[in-house]
């Protein structure tokens, strides 16, 4: 699969941020008016370390073709070591995730402090196209040709091994 | 449950919005596409904020019979507490209402009309499937202990104390050193205005000393900290002053009779002298003497005893113990204060191998006139008046090897060293800067003041303070200090030979900040500066309910900063104190005991000691004033037993949903033959 020129692919990336950091970062985006592809779409917990990687498999199955994890850098977390434990949890998920055949792109984690409006549109800018190089995500769409349908376990079988 | 009835309300504040998102379409689909999940009306409105707006969501809840309230407008960190302020007083519990953002994340950060509107409707039918989800939930109340714990006895911490002591309510004032007072005590001047220190200070600090609401522990420290908001149970360690505080009348004739005589590294700075049983200054509060048992002769070999023996009130208890006090209170101000930067680390400036080079605070002793040589400027011989001094900025500060930020007072201060230095001796000055960075009250005018006095300004980063001579024409200089900089006004090298240097030390976070915060349960920079709630808007608030900071404790400030930090973080306690009770968010981890199989994963991963286990059922509990709600041990627990309330599993994984499967079309998609 590639890219987006004939397709005109436009991926669907979920970003997690946390209440503090990650989520007021992107709300300074918004307030200087710094540009990025409507690509994303947010989704705002407490904690990066609130990330249960259930909800990484159900973005997934429900047609994200990226996730991205993003909270306060390791030192500022606003819950003192809160988001090192994400971090633990996200490196055990990514890896189990391209051991499931999934592009290591498609699960990224990106640090925003409060500050950082304008890094963390950065960030979206650069993996919405990287995101559309690697072409859609088959994951979630039922009734797929067989290539696709290979290449990952059936779908309640992911959440279950999640919960 | 039966089916929930939701409203959807898209705002368009004014064209910040509708300028981008087509908001009628936005209205319309929720109801066509959402209507299967519970949406029963949706509207549009200009500014869904206004009362008018607000009114409207009130009607529609009350006469449509909603029961779930989605509103589409701006950030949730703008406009929650508004939306939930309108669905309460509907009769709606509040947190039923939420306000999903099409404003910070759709329609400002993108110019595609078509996009941007197909992302605010999955943005609504995110919020429609996550309020679904949502039940009623309920504020926790918490009694707020009206006694405060201030921990710092400098001008910050002295006004934070004054100001809640004055409202009528208790205080316990926390002390390091014998005396109260911090390093303003040491100072002799303050900038611009050149009002004396100890003259506006120790009349705060005798108040503070003898207020009936001011607990004063000195020479004390404070050691455990445990409970929350408006309910912490605190360990406060007195060390032994080896004096019974009840008979002392501070006469000082123990420290009279003193045989032993030791140089005083704290309050003089080095340049002085003090006994073995002293008063760090005259003006120390409270008065009683300190006997540090480290410079004792009866502590070295069991001999002496010269103060015992002639104490008029028999106070001196050589055997005293030290001692811990447990303190209940509602809210903590921490005002520890820095440290001045360590002029030995910036080994070019000579601090240390040439006599002659001083640091900012020893020429604050120095200048004072009760100080350790009369308030006679002189080199360390203790007689040579100089005749030419240099003033060096930024030791220390905004420099690489060191720390990259600003101090603040140094440049003031610096100034100030001129002024004095003209003032008392005949002395030519040089400052040597980087920057002048003068924007107080005043502070230019001081600049201008200094420059009109003959102080000559060197702009440049000095690069060596060294006696060696160079050059065959500095052979008049042998014994004097070179000073060698780039001049970068006249772009060309100087080597200035002057008599004193004086190395204006940038202010460092304490030593034992980050084990401070650590103990209050508080973030700090990785420098040691504590981190306020927010930078702006939330300056003396730290992000643990109920502990406050104020002063140098933030970051480098000057006097009237302090003051003001410490005045402001009181004005937030003695709210809290008023209202007796405070409402916590109910955004917190809740234990099923039913489906806790007691693994105890989620207990290491508590930061705030709010999971315990309680040995006998087995089972896990959660303290809820003590959760902060992060929903760590949520995600960790494997039995899925832990509620993270106002984040639940059922909530974001509706959210994710209606995000992402309402309005993705699948892509057409190029397989391989």
């Amino acid at each position: 699969m590639n890219g987006s020129a004939e397709t005109g692919f436009e991926p669907v990336i979920l970003v997690f941020t946390c209440n503090w950091c990650s989520y007021r970062a992107a709300d300074l985006a918004g307030t200087a008016r710094i540009k990025y592809p409507p690509n994303v779409r947010l989704v705002r917990l407490m904690c990066s370390g609130r990330l249960d990687p259930a909800f990484v498999l159900k973005a997934f199955e429900s047609g994200a073709d990226a996730v991205v994890m993003t909270g306060c850098w390791p030192e500022d977390c606003h819950y003192r070591i809160q988001n090192v434990k994400a971090l633990r949890r996200f490196e055990l998920l990514s890896r189990v995730l391209v051991g499931l055949g999934l592009e290591p792109r498609r699960f990224q984690r990106v640090y925003a402090s409060a500050a950082e409006g304008q890094q963390l549109a950065d960030a979206f800018t650069r993996i919405v196209e990287e995101v559309r190089m690697l072409g859609p995500l088959d994951w979630g769409r039922p009734a797929r040709p067989a290539v696709a349908a290979s290449r990952v376990p059936d779908r309640p079988e992911l959440v279950e091994a999640s919960a | 449950m039966s089916e929930p009835r939701i409203g959807v309300y898209v705002c368009h504040c004014g064209t910040n919005i509708a300028g981008v998102v087509d908001v009628a379409a936005v209205r319309d689909w929720a109801l066509e596409r959402l209507g299967g999940h519970g949406v029963v009306v949706s509207r549009d409105y200009p500014f869904m904020c206004s009362s008018l707006g607000q009114e409207l969501i009130e009607n529609d809840i009350k006469e449509l019979g909603l029961d779930r309230v989605v509103v589409a407008a701006c950030s949730p960190h703008m406009h929650e507490k508004t939306f939930r302020g309108a669905a309460e007083r509907a009769g709606l519990n509040p947190y039923l209402c939420e306000l999903v953002s099409i404003r910070e994340q759709d329609s400002w950060v993108h110019t595609d009309k078509v996009a941007a509107t197909a992302k605010a409707e999955a943005i609504v039918a995110g919020g429609v499937l996550r309020v679904r989800e949502q039940t009623p939930l309920e504020p926790l109340h918490v009694p707020i202990n009206d006694t405060t714990l201030v921990v710092g006895g400098g001008i910050a911490g002295i006004s934070a104390a004054l100001e809640i002591a004055d409202a009528g309510f208790p205080v316990h004032l926390v002390e390091r050193e014998p005396s109260i007072g911090g390093h303003m005590a040491q100072f002799d001047k303050t900038f611009p205005t050149l009002d004396c220190a100890a003259c506006i200070l120790t009349p705060k600090m005798v108040t503070a000393g003898s207020h009936p609401n001011i607990t004063l522990h000195t020479w004390s420290e404070v050691t455990e900290v445990s409970g929350y908001v408006g309910n912490f149970t605190v360990k406060v360690l007195h060390r032994p002053r080896y004096v019974d505080t009840d008979v002392c009348t501070g006469c000082g004739i123990c420290e009279e009779k003193c045989p032993r005589v030791v140089v005083d590294q704290a309050f003089a700075a080095g340049l002085g002298y003090r006994k073995a049983i002293y008063r760090p200054f005259p003006q120390a509060v409270p008065k009683y003497p300190v006997l540090d048992p480290a410079s004792c002769t009866y502590f070295e070999n069991g001999k002496c005893k010269a103060c015992e023996k002639l104490c008029p009130p028999q106070a001196i208890r050589l055997d005293q113990q030290a001692e811990e006090v447990e303190l209940k209170v509602g809210n903590i101000v921490l005002a520890t204060g820095f440290q001045p930067f360590d002029a030995r680390r910036v080994e070019a400036y000579g601090y240390g191998r040439y006599a002659n080079v001083f640091t900012s605070l020893e020429f604050e002793r120095m200048s004072n006139a009760s100080g350790p040589t009369g308030g006679h400027i002189v080199l360390r011989d203790g007689v040579t008046e100089p005749k030419s001094v240099a003033i060096i900025h930024c030791v220390g500060s905004r420099d690489t090897n060191y720390n990259r930020y600003c101090s603040a007072i140094c440049c003031m201060q610096s100034m100030k060293f001129a002024h004095l230095i003209r003032e008392h001796t005949d002395a030519s000055v040089y400052e040597f800067y980087i920057d002048i960075r003068a924007p107080g009250k005043a502070f230019d005018e001081f600049y201008e003041r200094v420059q009109a006095e003959g102080t000559v300004f060197v702009r440049g980063r000095v690069a060596e303070v060294t006696n060696v001579l160079r050059y065959p024409e500095e052979a008049a200089q042998d014994g004097r200090l070179i000073v060698q900089v780039e001049d970068t006004l006249a772009a060309r090298q100087r080597r200035i030979p002057v008599d004193m240097v004086v190395l204006s030390v940038g202010l460092d976070p304490q030593p034992d900040a980050a084990d401070v915060a650590r103990r209050f349960g508080i973030g700090c920079s990785s420098q040691g500066w504590i981190i306020e709630r927010h930078p702006k808007l939330d300056p003396v608030a730290t992000m643990t309910e109920g502990v406050f900071a104020a002063g140098c404790a933030l970051g480098p400030r000057d006097i009237p900063s302090s003051v003001s930090t410490g005045a402001a973080a009181a004005a937030r306690i003695l709210g809290r104190i008023q209202q007796r009770e405070m409402a916590l968010e109910p955004v917190q981890a809740i234990v099923d005991a039913e489906r806790c199989s007691g693994c105890r994963i989620c207990g290491d991963l508590c930061p705030f000691s709010a999971i315990t286990f309680d040995e006998q059922r087995e089972v896990t509990e959660i303290n809820r004033a003590l959760c902060q709600g992060c929903g760590v041990c949520a995600a960790a627990c494997p039995a899925g037993a832990i509620t993270a309330t106002a984040f639940t599993n059922e909530e974001i994984l509706g959210q994710i949903e209606g995000l992402l499967t309402m309005t993705v079309e699948p892509q057409p998609v190029a397989v391989p033959a």
